[in-house]
């Protein structure tokens, strides 16, 4: 047992940097140098955590840096933390994606705001990973609302302000559904126990309710996390706003904040919730497949790259979705891992697609042609990322991507068989936005484009190294996320969850 | 034995490491040479784990290397399976991968991306062997994917024309559809028999219900008939000849493409149980060999129709595994790399001597100006035609008796098939070899000028190979022949009846007179026309239409599908739900419309007071 003091660094850091690159504003590019310093510092720690991590703790409890401090009784609120191996590598992908953005997607249009913004909302991310109690989650998750709000309105394309409001009502009326389902579950525990008020997650597991109710809650708790992810048809929000925010918001939003759709619904609805689980599955593995299904086929045909990449990811959502609901352990580890992987890849996408509007100032891909010609590296960075994304083997992409599939099949043969459908759409997207990308006579100003610049490859590197080194061995890891999707099962088994 | 068959496979890979971080600093020379040089040192690795298998009582042989995907009960390693299948495999891909190599060092001198096209080429070997090396079928898997990707790297090679750029996706999209039956058979046979290595498998395969047999078998065809250009995912392998010539030699005739076949014979085992599969397999095999003879015929470019050929012979293989001649197709699977290599390579030395140009009628006469291309072409044209004594017609005549025994009417149609060949093949021979000279317009006068010794050394030594392949297994030779080796991968195989010596003379006979009939035909039209309308039909030009029918009946509709999604659902119905109830939601109080300001600090102050007043509600009822 690690001390809790951890994972308050990690909360903490990015809110001192925040406040220290506003008291340097005034100063010329320092606000930025303070920010890459935090970022910095936060991944340094991260890492200490990653190593210190133990998942062989006492009766196959695999939550370690654990710690409580009540805040305020009477209503419940606690500071209360903790990780397992499915934090663990969230709260990894946290500190990388914020480091990755600022290096590889720096905005110098009023700096200093903008790198506070992006700091807050990885301490608020990083609160949401870290919480274990359901309230403390709640508030993280609404608080990233607010930075995002910013940060696209602020910072973001033509439509920007159009954007940030369609974004900020869908994700906050989903959470407005979160916070009943919070309180309601809250008040249940207190009525059962006569004791205080407590959203520990400890605690709330343990509550009985009728089916009925569980099915209502874990309704209300999925629209949120729905939005977030986000799950057909809750989507259209996430095209505009990732094609309008700047690059780092764009990476923030679909690397990062994704996933606290999909750990939520993990976490939360099926970790809190199993007794729904039988009843709302047929549904979410539908929405997952049609997800899979209607995200590769508008990729196809959206003429944005930004865009394709929103709605790449609604498919890449939808294989998490399915690998979270089987029940089947195998899926569920690959769920968690494509969580990480789908974190890596679109940051790796975003990037790239940033460093190209940078040089023709558009990601219309009617705009671009043959950019392979006068920028092979960018061109050969931007094929990894794609070929992670498509699942070929030896990439990261695959071996969750498998895990999904095959653990999909053993349990939901029918369903097992469109995902792996959607495999092939995959393929058809992506090569198809390359081929007319990167590929083709090149003419006009897209023969004028630079190649990536050295820092732009270093900055791709821990990307592009992360994709191959998870892709060939990805045991480290997947011994880290098995033993706490075990414990997770275990906890929901008698609710009908098998293996 | 362990260190040597872990070394053929890092050869190549660690080739492609160094080139790919130290070619910058490396001449063109050096880049080829060490490519080269590693596959050749591959080779010899090759050979030594040969030797040692040999010599050793057990012939299967797993290395394990480590841990690669341990997830409850499913486990997958990283780990390699030595056997008599895998070490033929090995010594022929190693080996023709070698002189390609050499070749390739001539033939894209100077070309703009040299160093990549090494570095792609010994990427695609250690796929290769990676594909037929894994003791897994998700091992093998990262091989076939390997290969796929580096097939689209290299068709796309010329990557600023849109032809070959279309044709490296086209692959590629071709290939996972059929990665759709190996992925589908995985799970299959991991849900049924819970584990995914092959020698496993094969000792739980008692496990598997005939329907669930059945469906595996299916779903491995799937994945053979994208892989091996088979019907109906055979169509991508045409567009494949935009790659540079090598490439066409390497991977899309002597190969990868072949990749398909060794599935099916490694998954022996399996296909035993199952009748029906088996069945649908001979039946595809031989359909595809027929069809993609006839689409031969009509082709004006010299590597459409050596593309169609090697889809023909691919079939051949198929139908051979279907009526069970396991070690029929691997004998014809090696001496098909021997000739179709030559013959692509030859194809390749008479472009390259034409500056590029590929089509037919624009050849002719060019035997007296390329010394060394036109006699071992002349060999590759007889092995392939099936004229004894060389490697085509013993191998050939062996998936063939095998087919006579198995199905009369997969017979006849193989030995059709045999006839086409001939015919197509000398109607190639003849209009690039003999007749008028019609090249000068395309060498701007200029007489063409043989290749550099790089080039034409590998085709000695393949036409020195299809001479000889024959001797690998004579059909009265029963001991160290190649049929006699593999016997541990197939031998335990109920044997198909053997026919009588009389009746394989017999049957030799109609094949020898089938090439000769096919040859002669060929040679009494084609000496003195160029084309002929009468006997090139439209129809079998364009690949009987197939690509339209595909692009009619599922591209145009998916993406008509497609774009009404993104034009009317998207933006109109599930946009306008949402739309509709947040409107509804507005209108629900007109004192509310003084909050709709837009801004989102007002909404922010209203979510906190919001929450406040849930909160103090709650927490004084509870209280």
């Amino acid at each position: 047992m690690h001390s809790s003091l951890w994972l308050s660094a990690l909360l903490l850091i990015p809110v001192v940097g925040a406040a220290l690159s506003w008291l340097v504003a005034k100063r010329e590019g320092w606000s930025y140098a303070v920010a890459v310093a935090t970022a910095s510092v936060e991944m340094a720690v991260t890492l200490v955590v990653v190593v210190l991590y133990n998942n062989h703790l006492a009766g196959a409890q695999t939550f370690d840096f654990a710690g409580r401090f009540v805040l305020a009784a009477p209503f419940g609120l606690a500071y209360d933390v903790a990780i397992d191996g499915i934090s663990l590598l969230m709260v990894a992908l946290t500190s990388l994606v914020v480091l990755v953005a600022l290096l590889g997607a720096r905005d110098k249009r009023r700096e200093p705001a903008f790198v506070a913004w992006l700091l807050l909302l990885t301490s608020f991310t990083m609160g949401s990973f870290i919480a274990h109690d359901l309230l403390e989650f709640f508030i993280f998750f609404e608080l990233t609302l607010i930075p995002c709000y910013f940060i696209i309105s602020q910072w973001g394309g033509r439509e920007r302000a159009r954007a940030a409001l369609k974004f900020f009502i869908y994700t906050f009326t989903g959470s407005a559904f979160l916070f009943v389902g919070t309180l309601y579950l809250g008040f249940a525990h207190q009525h059962q126990t006569h004791g205080a008020l407590t959203f520990a997650y400890a605690a709330l597991s343990a509550t009985t309710m009728s089916h009925a109710t569980a099915v209502w809650l874990f309704i209300a708790f999925t629209i949120a996390f729905a939005v977030k992810s986000p799950i057909w048809p809750l989507h259209t929000w996430s095209p505009l706003t990732y094609a309008e925010a700047p690059t780092a918001g764009s990476i923030e939003l679909s690397a990062l904040l994704a996933k606290l759709g999909s750990y939520g619904l993990l976490r939360f609805a099926v970790g809190l919730l199993p007794l729904a689980l039988p009843s709302m599955r047929p549904v979410l593995l539908t929405l997952a497949i049609i997800g899979i299904m209607y995200g590769s086929a508008l990729a196809c045909v959206t003429p944005d790259l930004k865009r394709l990449v929103a709605y790449s990811s609604l498919a890449q959502m939808g294989f998490i979705t399915l690998g979270i609901v089987t029940g089947s352990k195998i899926a569920m580890v690959g769920a968690v891992l494509l969580m990480f992987n789908h974190g890596v890849i679109t940051a790796g996408f975003f990037l790239i697609i940033g460093y190209v509007e940078r040089r023709r100032g558009s990601a219309t891909i009617a705009d671009l042609k043959g950019l392979q010609g006068p920028a092979p590296v960018l061109a050969a960075l931007f094929t990894v990322v794609m070929l992670a994304s498509i699942g070929l083997p030896g990439l990261s992409g695959f071996v969750s991507e498998y895990l999904i599939l095959i653990g999909t099949f053993a349990t939901h043969v029918w369903w097992g068989v469109l995902g792996i459908l959607g495999v092939v759409l995959a393929a058809l997207y992506l090569l198809w936005a390359y081929q007319r990308v990167f590929q083709g006579r090149v003419e006009g100003a897209n023969a004028q484009i630079t190649d990536a610049t050295p820092g732009e490859r270093w900055v791709l590197a821990p990307i592009i190294v992360l994709i191959v080194v998870l892709g060939v061995f990805p045991k480290p890891v997947l011994d880290r996320i098995t033993p706490s999707v075990q414990q997770l099962i275990e906890h929901v088994a008698p609710a009908g969850v098998n293996k | 034995m362990a260190h040597f068959v872990t070394w053929i496979l890092l050869m190549p890979l660690a080739s492609f490491l160094f080139v790919m971080l130290m070619g910058s600093w490396m001449n063109e020379r050096q880049v080829g040479a060490i490519a080269t040089g590693a596959v050749g040192v591959s080779f010899a690795f090759s050979v030594v784990t040969f030797i040692l298998l040999l010599h050793q009582s057990s012939r299967e042989v797993t290395v394990h290397l480590f841990s690669w995907i341990t997830v409850g009960t499913l486990h997958v390693p990283a780990a390699l399976l030595v056997d008599p299948l895998s070490i033929t495999m090995c010594l022929f891909v190693t080996g023709i991968s070698a002189l390609i190599h050499l070749y390739s060092m001539g033939y894209m001198h100077a070309e703009r991306d040299y160093r990549k096209f090494f570095l792609y080429l010994n990427l695609f070997v250690f796929s290769m062997l990676t594909l037929v090396l894994a003791n897994n079928l998700v091992l093998t898997f990262v091989g076939w994917e390997g290969v796929g990707v580096c097939s689209y790297w290299l068709v796309g090679f010329y990557f600023d024309r849109d032809s070959a750029a279309s044709a490296g996706k086209k692959a590629f999209i071709y290939n996972r559809v059929g990665d759709v039956g190996l992925l589908v058979a995985m799970f299959l046979l991991f849900s049924h028999t819970g584990t995914l290595t092959y020698l496993s498998v094969f000792a739980k395969s008692g496990a598997l219900t005939p329907t669930i047999a059945t469906l595996t078998v299916l779903a491995l065809l799937l994945a053979a008939t994208g892989k091996s250009a088979q019907i109906p995912l055979f169509n991508w392998l045409p567009d494949a000849m935009e790659g540079p010539t090598p490439v066409s030699a390497l991977i899309h005739a002597a190969t990868m493409v072949t990749a398909g076949v060794y599935l099916l014979c490694r998954m022996a085992p399996v296909l035993a149980l199952s009748v029906p599969g088996r069945t649908t397999i001979a039946i595809v095999g031989g359909v595809t060999a027929f069809v993609a003879a006839t689409i031969a015929t009509s082709q004006k470019d010299i590597k459409k129709v050596l593309a169609f050929s090697t889809i023909s012979q691919i079939g051949y293989m198929v139908l051979a595994v279907g009526a069970g001649a396991y070690s029929a197709a691997i004998f014809l699977m090696i001496s098909h790399a021997f000739f179709k290599a030559l013959l692509f390579l030859g194809s390749g030395s008479v472009i390259h001597a034409l500056n590029g140009e590929q089509d037919m009628r624009k050849m002719g006469g060019l035997a007296k100006f390329l010394p060394l291309t036109f006699p071992t072409f002349l060999i590759g044209w007889l092995t392939i035609s099936g004229i004894p004594p060389f490697a085509g017609f013993w191998s050939k005549g062996e998936v063939l008796t095998n087919v006579y025994q198995y199905s009369k009417i997969l017979w006849i149609l193989g030995v059709l098939t045999a006839m086409l060949t001939a015919y197509y093949m000398s109607r190639l021979f003849v209009l690039t070899f003999r007749g008028t000279e019609r090249f000068r317009e395309v060498t701007e006068g200029h007489d063409p000028h043989e290749s550099p010794w790089v080039m034409t050394t590998p085709l000695i030594v393949l036409a020195a190979l299809s001479v000889l392949g024959g001797l690998l297994d004579l059909p009265w030779v029963h001991h160290n022949s190649l049929a006699g080796f593999l016997d541990p991968t197939f031998g335990f195989i109920p044997a198909i009846g053997r026919s009588s010596g009389l009746a394989q003379t017999g049957l030799a006979a109609v094949d020898v007179v089938a090439a000769i009939i096919g040859l002669l035909a060929a040679f009494s039209i084609w000496r003195t026309s160029v084309s002929s309308s009468r006997y090139e039909s439209p129809f079998l030009e364009h690949v009987w239409h197939w690509d339209d029918f595909y692009d009619a009946t599922i591209g145009r509709p998916l993406t008509h599908a497609a774009q009404f999604g993104d034009d009317v659902i998207e933006p109109k119905v599930i946009d306008g739900a949402v739309g509709a109830v947040a409107v509804s939601v507005r209108r629900s109080g007109e004192g509310l419309r003084k909050v709709q300001s837009g801004f989102v600090r007002h909404y922010a102050l209203a979510t906190v007071l919001g929450l406040c007043v849930i909160v103090v509600y709650l927490v004084a009822r509870v209280a």
